[in-house]
């Protein structure tokens, strides 16, 4: 009985090791292929436009509602206490700091990581992956690294349009509605605002892209190697699914870890 | 006697507690057409998957040209690569890739062509196969047998020496059978690659065949010309041409 729990554990560890092994090694020659030439430009603007551009709209909402949402619980909170001139800072640092990268990492995961997964999932359940290798193409070059650049571009981009779209939100329900002065408001957001905040914002968006990259891009690529032994339809929906989790869960993890490190 | 220009040496293969390849021994001559019979799920395309690398064996060498693949140089291990094409079952077409991007993509990614050189190759082949005018037309847009066709001149685009076919014309009625068998006669003719093929197309696949291997149980069972095997002596070979299964010999 105790070998067996034994066995299990160990194997439990070896698996692990193995999988960080493999992530870490995936995420390295991505990396590494940025840096060879020629420069991927068409699969990269591709990319953008699908990463960044196509992720404007549902940025834009989401960052409008989280400012308007911020706005009116900011004001009902320091109502309270009588510092509700101090919403325009609550809101835009609160943006700023934590929630433009964060949520902004979310939605992007949604929209785009799981297709990423979703589209090298299939990708390698119907060969094209072993294709690649076939004629002597480098498949992560090929699927990851044009990815992980537009990522690393659009991430910050859309972060900043969260922010501002965020904190016109805030303007909204906190001026616009519940009758805070427009003036006290922005000028609040303008003087505690400072350049720290918004490189620290998005240094987090730039980890995120490659957080979120990494992890959609690996499991797609690998959706034939899950624990559970589905392949084909199935083997692509768990990749999809395991990537948009894990994603997330990573993004709230490292920032954590990052926001530890920058308070 | 000349060094085989492929040569699988007691190569042995497994999956989990399936042992694929039991230990084949096979040489492919250069410049001809070899063909690799045998029953559904007996390791075929796991045979023709180590000579490009996306399987390794677990035991055993394979040669090529007399000198061991694992044991080349990097540069020697590409050089060969280069020369390498292979065509897939289920063609393993980009989906997302017009039929010009498709048949382009080998020299776009790997050589310095220029874009009217390469334009003048893609449409040269595709001309050859009968394929011309659908350049910007999706895989799923096409039928079956063009898709072969694309796949096919994807797999010509880059001169190779080599080409390994894994079972070329799975899905495709008579008429086109024959036209593909006929298509890969005329081109090993008229280019002189190495054609290896994975087929169940018995017995029209003798008469493309310069030398057949069946390959059984994990092991080549039978080695020889498309004559030899007709007449072949060595038991399961003629029931399996005949296509009679244990249980009517029972």
């Amino acid at each position: 009985m105790i070998t067996c729990y034994i066995e299990a554990i160990g194997s439990f560890f070896v698996r692990f090791v193995a999988s960080a092994g493999q992530f870490f090694l995936f995420f390295m020659s991505g990396v590494k292929q940025i840096f060879s030439l020629p420069v991927q430009t068409d699969k990269i603007l591709d990319h953008i436009w699908f990463i960044g551009a196509k992720s404007v709209f549902v940025i834009l909402l989401t960052g409008l509602f989280t400012g308007m949402v911020l706005g009116l619980q900011g004001y009902y909170t320091l109502v309270t206490f009588g510092s509700e001139a101090a919403l325009g800072t609550a809101v835009s640092l609160t943006l700023i700091r934590e929630l433009g990268p964060v949520l902004g990492a979310i939605m992007i995961t949604a929209r785009a990581g799981s297709a990423m997964a979703a589209e090298i999932g299939v990708m390698r359940m119907s060969e094209q992956i072993d294709a690649l290798v076939t004629m002597q193409i480098d498949p992560v070059r090929f699927v990851f690294t044009p990815r992980l650049f537009a990522a690393v571009l659009s991430f910050p981009l859309l972060t900043a349009l969260f922010d501002m779209v965020g904190i016109f939100g805030g303007y909204l329900s906190g001026s616009l509605l519940l009758g805070i002065n427009e003036a006290v408001y922005m000028d609040r957001v303008i003087h505690s605002v400072k350049m720290t905040d918004i490189w620290g914002g998005f240094f987090k968006s730039i980890v995120f892209a490659f957080v979120v990259t990494t992890i959609c891009c690996y499991r797609g690529y690998y959706s034939h190697e899950n624990r559970q032994g589905e392949f084909g339809a199935k083997g692509v929906s768990l990749a999809t699914t395991n990537a948009v989790v894990q994603s997330c869960v990573c993004v709230l993890i490292c920032d954590y870890v990052i926001t530890s490190f920058l308070v | 006697m000349t060094t085989p220009f492929i040569q699988f040496k007691n190569i042995k293969k497994q999956f989990g507690a399936l042992e694929v390849l039991k230990g084949v021994n096979l040489s492919i001559a250069k410049g001809q057409v070899t063909v690799v019979i045998g029953k559904s799920g007996t390791g075929k395309s796991v045979l023709l998957k180590h000579i490009v690398g996306l399987i390794h064996q677990d035991s055993g060498q394979l040669l090529i040209q007399g000198e061991p693949l694992d044991g080349l140089s990097k540069e020697k291990s590409c050089r060969f690569k280069n020369k390498t094409s292979y065509m897939f079952q289920d063609n393993a077409l980009f989906d997302f890739l017009t039929v010009y991007d498709n048949i382009a993509l080998p020299l776009k990614e790997t050589s310095k062509i220029a874009d009217a050189a390469l334009q003048q190759k893609v449409h040269a082949r595709m001309k050859q196969l009968g394929i011309d005018g659908i350049d910007n037309k999706y895989p799923s847009e096409l039928s079956g047998g063009m898709r072969k066709r694309v796949a096919l001149a994807r797999a010509l685009v880059t001169d190779p020496e080599v080409i390994l076919f894994d079972e070329p014309t799975t899905g495709l009625d008579p008429i086109r059978k024959k036209n593909v068998h006929t298509m890969i006669k005329a081109y090993q003719k008229q280019f002189g690659f190495t054609a290896v093929i994975v087929s169940h197309d018995i017995p029209q696949i003798f008469d493309l065949a310069q030398h057949i291997a069946l390959l059984d149980e994990g092991i080549i069972l039978f080695e020889g010309s498309g004559q030899d095997i007709l007449h072949s002596k060595i038991p399961g070979v003629q029931a399996f041409i005949q296509g009679k299964s244990s249980m009517e010999h029972e």
